[in-house]
């Protein structure tokens, strides 16, 4: 790994260079050009177009649900999975910035903490910026960075959402939407948005009291459901399982990188 | 340049064996109303997660609190750590119980500021903003 400083105020001519180093997966390089992008600096759309395409595609799956519903401990727990499975996993995690003062607070990997020093993990926290629909403005172009850089799974964790950002649709494959129990009827569970774009519903916190009602009216109107206890790491193999079948799915359906910006409107005329 | 005006990146976390994270807790929100993103890692962590974390975060500093006695030793070893992964650029400063005595080897050994008890809160706030124009 290079331990040359990667200086703060870079110029177009350092792009190839920073591409370069990105492709061969130097952590310090990702991270700074992630710091451009969000920062909407030229240098940064420079690099982008110095990375090369990937042979093969990541495994994007991005994790999304109501706020409190364990998200960051969902993710924490794959990555644990995927690790095992000898994969290298990216993270990002987006949290809200302030609307009034700019500031943020990105709390999400307290929970991954423990993965910190895996140099097969990287984790990168992302403040929205004022950026609706659930995730950060460069969200969709740090995905692009870490594939380049090699990562075999990138976890995309977005805002605690409501019912309608679900711009994370059109940056990961696969989308799994965590619900906890006690949300709401099956009327909640039959309604547009969040639930109806996810790939597969996650009933996290399954142990607590009405999650087996959630879960029945959740299989009545939403395919498929799981329950997990992300905590204790129960229904995560099934989540793993399920996951991998859902991209599989999608590699036939749409193999490669160009077709992801028709996927929501692939989507809608799937039906449901 | 855009970078300019970009919010100030900045990880603020715990490290060894000391659980007080009240006073962190209140920087950490305090920094947030100032504008700047704050990455909190959280309790107990080693050197080495912490530096792993301000390299992949892209930080352009480390804010650590420290109750525990273990200051000459934990910001000693970031340093360290920071110079060796070629993230020497990265401020590093730190808060808690530091007696008299010890605060002008860390500050020697490269710890920018040290913020002890009774410190008010917007010359903690004041500190951090003040790091944009150093960058």
């Amino acid at each position: 790994m290079s331990q040359a400083c990667i200086g703060r105020s870079l110029k177009r001519e350092d792009a190839v260079t920073l591409a370069e180093q990105v492709m061969a997966g130097e952590v310090r390089a990702v991270a700074r050009v992630i710091t451009l992008l969000e920062n909407q600096d030229p240098v940064g759309t420079a690099v982008l177009n110095h990375l090369a395409p990937t042979a093969k595609r990541a495994m994007v799956i991005g994790i999304t649900g109501y706020p409190g519903t364990g998200k960051s401990t969902v993710i924490d727990q794959l990555i644990t999975a995927y690790r095992r499975l000898g994969k290298k996993v990216g993270v990002l995690a987006v949290d809200i910035s302030s609307p009034i003062t700019g500031g943020a607070v990105l709390g999400d990997r307290i929970r991954m903490q423990h993965h910190a020093d895996d140099p097969s993990v990287y984790i990168r926290s992302m403040a929205t910026r004022g950026q609706q629909g659930g995730l950060a403005r460069a969200t969709r172009e740090a995905r692009r960075v870490l594939e380049a850089a090699a990562y075999d799974v990138i976890l995309i964790e977005t805002v605690g959402v409501g019912q309608n950002e679900i711009d994370i649709i059109q940056v990961a494959e696969t989308v799994v939407a965590l619900v906890a129990p006690g949300l709401g009827d099956d009327i909640q569970a039959m309604k547009a948005g969040l639930l109806e774009v996810a790939d597969i519903v996650v009933v996290n916190k399954g142990d607590y009291e009405g999650a087996d009602v959630a879960i029945r009216d959740l299989r009545e109107w939403c395919n498929p459901v799981l329950r997990t206890v992300a905590v204790k790491g129960e229904g995560i193999p099934e989540l793993i399982a399920i996951i991998a079948e859902h991209q599989r799915v999608q590699d036939l359906d749409s193999p490669g990188l160009n077709k992801r910006t028709g996927r929501f409107i692939d989507r809608g005329a799937r039906g449901g | 340049m855009a970078v300019a005006t970009a919010p100030l990146r900045v990880l603020i976390g715990k490290v060894g064996l000391d659980g007080h994270d009240r006073g962190v807790k209140l920087v950490v929100r305090a920094l947030r109303d100032a504008g700047v993103e704050i990455i909190y890692t959280g309790l107990h962590q080693t050197p080495e997660q912490i530096v792993a974390t301000a390299i992949q975060e892209d930080v352009q500093a480390i804010g650590l609190s420290i109750h525990s006695g273990a200051h000459n030793s934990l910001f000693p070893r970031v340093l360290e750590l920071l110079k060796e992964q070629g993230a020497g650029d990265v401020t590093l400063f730190g808060g808690g119980i530091i007696p008299d005595g010890d605060v002008p080897r860390l500050k020697a050994a490269g710890v920018q500021m040290l913020f002890r008890p009774a410190t008010p809160m917007h010359d903690i706030v004041d500190f951090v903003k003040g790091l944009r124009v150093e960058h």
